[in-house]
């Protein structure tokens, strides 16, 4: 009997069954999606003169990089380097440093119900806000500079963090922590010893990126008061130096890359 | 020294792991708990560690109770407990000398664990235990570098530092060779006889059980089905406890034992 079936099947291809098994449902879903895209992209209008004349604007900008102007306002463009370098390191150690606790409350094998409910509510409100919009309303308290920005990447670093380090606490090996907590530890040494270890390279990678994020984001803060690179970036743009800002943004490209290659150090270390 | 006293166990889900089970183990006895999988073999000897609440009924250890402890005296009760397990367990990125360590977590504090500055006579107990397992030079490994012996002969280090009066022993051979299996049985139950201890060996082979043991209980659904010496363990038991099959071939002496002795 099932012999048969068996060479029945031999010989036959194989094809992995459709994730919707109605073929009924699944065209209509895939014809759906190709008429709202359809229909999406001729809803987006574009001024085809206005991009004629913003061409020949684009390629000053792109020219500009062959010849970046590190020396006119040399003084500025150090001053808020400086001043972006300063912002993204004490947002991130300051960050980091709450994330930690806050992404253990909101891992749910490990936390209570009412910890993770109180942090997983104060990941939500971090992330939900954007960083541009937390930026304003910060520089709108503590008036314009470093402070506002730097207040802005701490709270985003929380939301970004502690989220990610909680999901890599919720994926650990059970049996690894189960085998301490049989020791008779106490709950930070049973942290320390059968949660950390597994944890430890993620967390580490993850806040190398986001020191690479804060550090970009110090850029963009800059274009609503938050201090940093980013006013500087923002003044050049405003007096039509492209020539001074190629130079920033050349800057800003090195320094990213050198964290990224920093980071892979750092990452392959503590693997 | 372990009593059980209608141990009872029911999930969340309605399914009940283990029924009213009672169960003795005088001091120094190690016995082997048989019986098929989903029998309740982990649930129970994780119900007495509390590694898995049990819903009803007493543990008692040493004239201690143990469901009832709070959270600060159920972490000196599972110190007089020593566990190992299956997959062995060991936190894989740190090295084998911190997870023999790692056994003495309940006995020291935070910031001692913490910072790695054990006492001088744990470390000496560790490097001993080390030893005694065969594993000295590789104290300073990570545990992931081990292969499957080497780490379940780490993890009964681990086991041994806290110096307990019980070990919980959950399948310590499921994922090794049969000879390292044998070589781990014949070390858990010399330790166990050099320290008087008494164990609690969760296990799938039974002819392996019987090779070393002093007393096999056999679980089926969450029930004791057999209580008694390994000899006793005819066809007509196993049947009982595991359903029908044919057992002649699994009780039977495995051949060739004296000689394996004999290579090590």
């Amino acid at each position: 009997m099932s012999h048969r079936e068996l060479d029945d099947m031999l010989g036959k291809g194989w094809r992995k069954p459709p994730m919707v098994t109605s073929p009924l449902l699944r065209w209509g879903l895939i014809l759906g999606g190709v008429a709202y895209l359809i229909a999406a992209v001729l809803t987006i209008e574009v001024d085809w003169s206005r991009v004629y004349e913003g061409l020949d604007r684009g390629w000053q900008f792109i020219l500009s990089f062959t010849r970046p102007d590190f020396v006119t306002r040399a003084g500025d463009i150090w001053e808020g380097l400086l001043e972006s370098i300063v912002m993204t390191v004490a947002a991130s150690v300051v960050g980091i440093l709450i994330s930690i606790p806050i992404g253990l409350g909101a891992a749910r094998n490990i936390a209570p119900m009412p910890v993770y409910l109180i942090c997983r509510g104060i990941v939500a409100v971090s992330r939900a806000l954007q960083e541009i919009i937390v930026a304003i309303l910060l520089v709108a308290i503590f008036g314009f500079g470093p402070l506002a920005g730097f207040l802005t990447l701490s709270f985003a670093t929380i939301g970004f963090l502690s989220k990610l380090l909680a999901e890599d606490i919720e994926s650990m090996d059970r049996v690894q922590a189960e085998a301490i907590r049989a020791s008779g530890a106490r709950w930070m040494q049973w942290i320390n010893y059968g949660v950390q270890p597994q944890v430890m390279p993620r967390l580490v990678g993850l806040s190398m990126y986001r020191i690479d994020i804060n550090f970009r984001e110090s850029a963009i803060l800059g274009l609503v008061g938050a201090g940093g690179i980013g006013a500087t970036l923002n003044t050049a743009f405003d007096r039509y130096e492209y020539d001074t800002a190629a130079a920033i943004l050349i800057l800003i490209i090195g320094i990213v890359m050198a964290l990224e290659y920093l980071s892979g150090i750092v990452r392959a270390k503590v693997q | 020294m372990l009593r059980l006293n209608k141990l009872t166990k029911t999930y969340k889900t309605g399914d009940q792991a283990l029924k009213a089970i009672d169960l003795e183990i005088p001091e120094g006895q190690v016995m082997a708990l048989i019986g098929p999988s989903g029998a309740g073999k982990s649930t129970m000897i994780r119900c007495i560690n509390r590694l898995v609440e049990p819903t009803e009924g007493e543990v008692w250890l040493a004239g201690t109770e143990l469901t009832h402890l709070g959270a600060s005296a159920l972490r000196q009760a599972r110190r007089e407990m020593g566990m190992i397990f299956q997959e062995y367990a060991l936190v894989e990125r740190l090295t084998v000398m911190e997870n023999v360590l790692s056994g003495r977590l309940g006995y020291v504090g935070f910031w001692r664990s913490f910072l790695r500055r054990y006492p001088q006579s744990d470390v000496d107990e560790a490097f001993r235990l080390l030893d005694r397992v065969g594993l000295l030079h590789m104290a300073d490994k990570r545990a992931d570098e081990l292969s499957g012996g080497q780490r379940q002969r780490v993890g009964i280090a681990r086991a041994l530092i806290q110096n307990p009066k019980l070990l919980l022993v959950d399948e310590p051979t499921a994922s090794l060779d049969p000879k390292t299996s044998r070589q781990i049985m014949r070390l858990i139950c010399e330790l166990c006889r050099e320290r008087g201890l008494a164990a609690i060996i969760n296990i799938h082979d039974v002819a392996l059980a019987q090779m070393f043991v002093q007393r096999v209980v056999g679980l089926r659904f969450g029930a004791i089905e057999f209580d008694g010496a390994p000899d006793n363990l005819t066809p007509d038991v196993l049947t009982t406890i595991y359903g029908e099959e044919d057992w002649e071939a699994t009780i039977e002496k495995v051949e060739g034992e004296e000689d394996i002795e004999a290579a090590e």
